[in-house]
């Protein structure tokens, strides 16, 4: 069974702008225009798109704080806005800038606090706490008050306190946000390792496609509330012409020659002794090399895979209805 | 929390222990909360206190002034008891300053308080009962002893007087919290809060007997503040039960409407919070 189902999700909002002195004119904005999604148990889900693309929205109404003006939409066999506060004790929610911790007091009272909000057994929440302590490292701060803890120490606060009630499925908005390098792979290495586990579902929302490259194999990117694709990374770059590039330097300055019979391969530049060639899915690496080795003495060589950025940046700049054609 | 040992139970119905382990929690923060801010505290201590002189003279001026001893048939021992209890219990049923709800809607941070398996406003007393607590040592109890001790206070001569006064000042916290949280939640609506937060300034203080006790009113306008309005039921009624007025309305009915009123904000609140939820906008993406 899937965790999250939702068919033909949509939210929209009423927009109303100054029209004149007194005059106001209303408009009815689509943030979230029929999304179809399906996500299983144990699937680390990344959901992808530009701001304003709708992201928030659609979590915010899978865990049952914003009502959907139409669509079904079930969350652990439940529908989140009528059963917001059952749904609440199966799910773990962190809105990167939202603080689900106490901000006056240390950080271990806002747990304590969680343990009892959540039922948790004694037992079981200390352990789970403790390993939350030691993958992310909060032994340092715990007694500190959470106002005072810097961006990066809060965050791995957020995800321990989403965390401590062993959710099915955890709902992370941007958790990464602001944060410095090393947070950022704390937070990582801490969500791979529960994906690693595959009893929790994560659906990840993110602007960091680092993020998305290292943790997620299933990638929904959206865009104007329409979902524009459902697959894996590889699927992405493989259905918006992803270049590897090669690059080749000769012992000395050479001419290129013809690559017109290497299917898939361009010549991007020439400049003397470096020669930068664009490959697409179809293109063939050996063949460019043995075609290579016949130009001259070659001294190094490398090759890129895709940027991600290139991908998604297409992706968001080519209009939707192209898109879903 | 020691009552739960199974974990098939966490996800079965809740029983009174769970819940009174859950309302102590919620509690132990509210206290704790409050308890971080010692500077705080001495302020507003020294502000009460520094009201309590001022207002104590005002009122003994008018006694003098009636030259029949006493007013509304308060004693000039009960007026004291009048004033500096009230000052005392400012803080305690926490009359002013209180926009936490409002500023969480305002900035959005609010989702985090509905994605709890708790309904809000059950949180939210806890806390603010908690809250209190901590309120009645640090901020009901010095302003007391000084009025006491400088002006000297009728204290209770019966012993149900602290039962019934305790019983009232709870009656009150509720009241005040209750209207509060109604108040901020005109936040989901306005989003700026201003304006509901300064009439409850004005109203719950004029129509709530601090600056002046409602018994020198004429008894149709005392009448109908007591019954049309929450505002008697948060500082009136405890310090006139505490004060062992001997008038009418006597310390039951004071009770039963404090009573009367909690049941009727509480419905209000839980009616507010659906609706609310209902338009709920996340500011802030």
């Amino acid at each position: 069974m899937n965790v999250i189902e939702a068919r033909g999700l949509r939210k929209e909002f009423t927009v109303r702008a100054k029209a004149g002195r007194f005059r106001r004119t209303s408009s009815v904005v689509s943030a979230v225009d029929g999304v179809d999604l399906a996500v299983e148990r144990g699937e680390l889900l990344g959901y992808l798109g530009p701001n304003g693309a709708g992201k928030s929205t659609t979590l915010k109404m899978m865990t049952g704080v914003l009502h959907p003006t139409a669509g079904d939409l079930t969350v652990c066999g439940y529908a989140p806005v009528p059963q917001r506060r059952r749904l609440a004790a199966r799910i773990g929610v962190v809105f990167g800038q939202r603080s689900g911790l106490q901000w006056d007091l240390p950080l271990r009272d806002s747990f304590t606090l969680l343990r009892h909000v959540h039922r948790v057994p004694a037992g079981e929440h200390a352990a789970a706490l403790r390993r939350c302590t030691d993958l992310l490292d909060l032994g340092s701060f715990m007694d500190t008050p959470v106002r005072q803890l810097s961006l990066g120490q809060r965050m791995r606060g957020e995800l321990t306190a989403a965390l401590l009630h062993s959710p099915e499925v955890l709902f992370l908005d941007e958790p990464t946000i602001g944060l410095d390098v090393l947070s950022k792979q704390a937070v990582r290495q801490f969500l791979a390792e529960l994906g690693a586990r595959g009893d929790t579902t994560v659906v990840l929302t993110t602007h960091d496609l680092a993020d998305i490259e290292r943790l997620c194999r299933r990638i929904v990117v959206i865009d104007h509330g329409r979902v524009v694709h459902d697959g894996t990374l590889t699927q992405l770059h493989e259905r918006y012409g992803s270049q590897r590039r090669v690059t080749a330097d000769f012992a000395v300055p050479v001419v290129p020659g013809d690559v017109s019979g290497l299917p898939g391969v361009t010549l991007e530049s020439a400049e003397a002794a470096r020669l930068v060639f664009a490959l697409d899915s179809t293109a063939e690496v050996g063949d460019l090399i043995a075609r290579l080795v016949t130009w001259g003495t070659l001294r190094d060589l490398s090759i890129a895979e895709p940027e991600i950025e290139d991908v998604i940046s297409r992706l968001y700049l080519s209009p939707a209805t192209s898109i879903m054609s | 929390m020691g009552f739960v040992t199974a974990t098939a139970a966490r996800q079965a119905g809740r029983n009174f222990f769970e819940l009174a382990a859950q309302f102590r929690s919620f509690a132990t923060i509210g206290f704790r909360r409050y308890a971080t801010y010692r500077q705080a505290t001495v302020a507003s201590l020294a502000t009460n206190t520094t009201f309590g002189f001022l207002r104590s003279y005002v009122l003994l001026a008018v006694v003098a002034a009636s030259g029949a001893g006493s007013i509304a048939g308060y004693s000039r021992a009960q007026l004291m008891s009048f004033v500096w209890l009230g000052q005392g219990l400012i803080g305690v049923v926490l009359l002013w300053g209180w926009n936490d709800l409002s500023e969480r809607i305002r900035s959005g941070d609010v989702v985090m308080d509905l994605l709890r398996p708790q309904h809000p406003v059950f949180a939210y007393v806890s806390a603010d009962l908690g809250r209190a607590g901590y309120a009645f040592a640090t901020r009901f109890l010095p302003p007391v002893v000084i009025g006491s001790i400088v002006f000297g206070m009728a204290l209770p001569t019966r012993a149900t007087t602290y039962a019934l006064g305790l019983c009232s000042v709870l009656l009150a916290v509720l009241v005040c919290f209750l209207c509060r949280y109604l108040v901020n939640s005109c936040a989901y609506w306005l989003l700026d809060n201003r304006g509901p937060t300064m009439a409850w300034m004005v109203f719950s203080g004029v129509l709530g007997g601090l600056y002046f006790p409602l018994r020198m009113l004429p008894g149709w306008a005392m009448w109908a503040l007591w019954l049309g309005t929450p505002f008697p039921s948060i500082l009136q009624a405890p310090l006139d039960v505490i004060s062992e007025h001997g008038g009418v309305p006597g310390p039951a009915a004071m009770l039963a409407v404090q009573a009367a009123w909690a049941v009727v904000l509480l419905a209000a609140c839980l009616l507010v919070q659906r609706r609310a939820e209902r338009r709920l906008v996340v500011q802030g993406g």
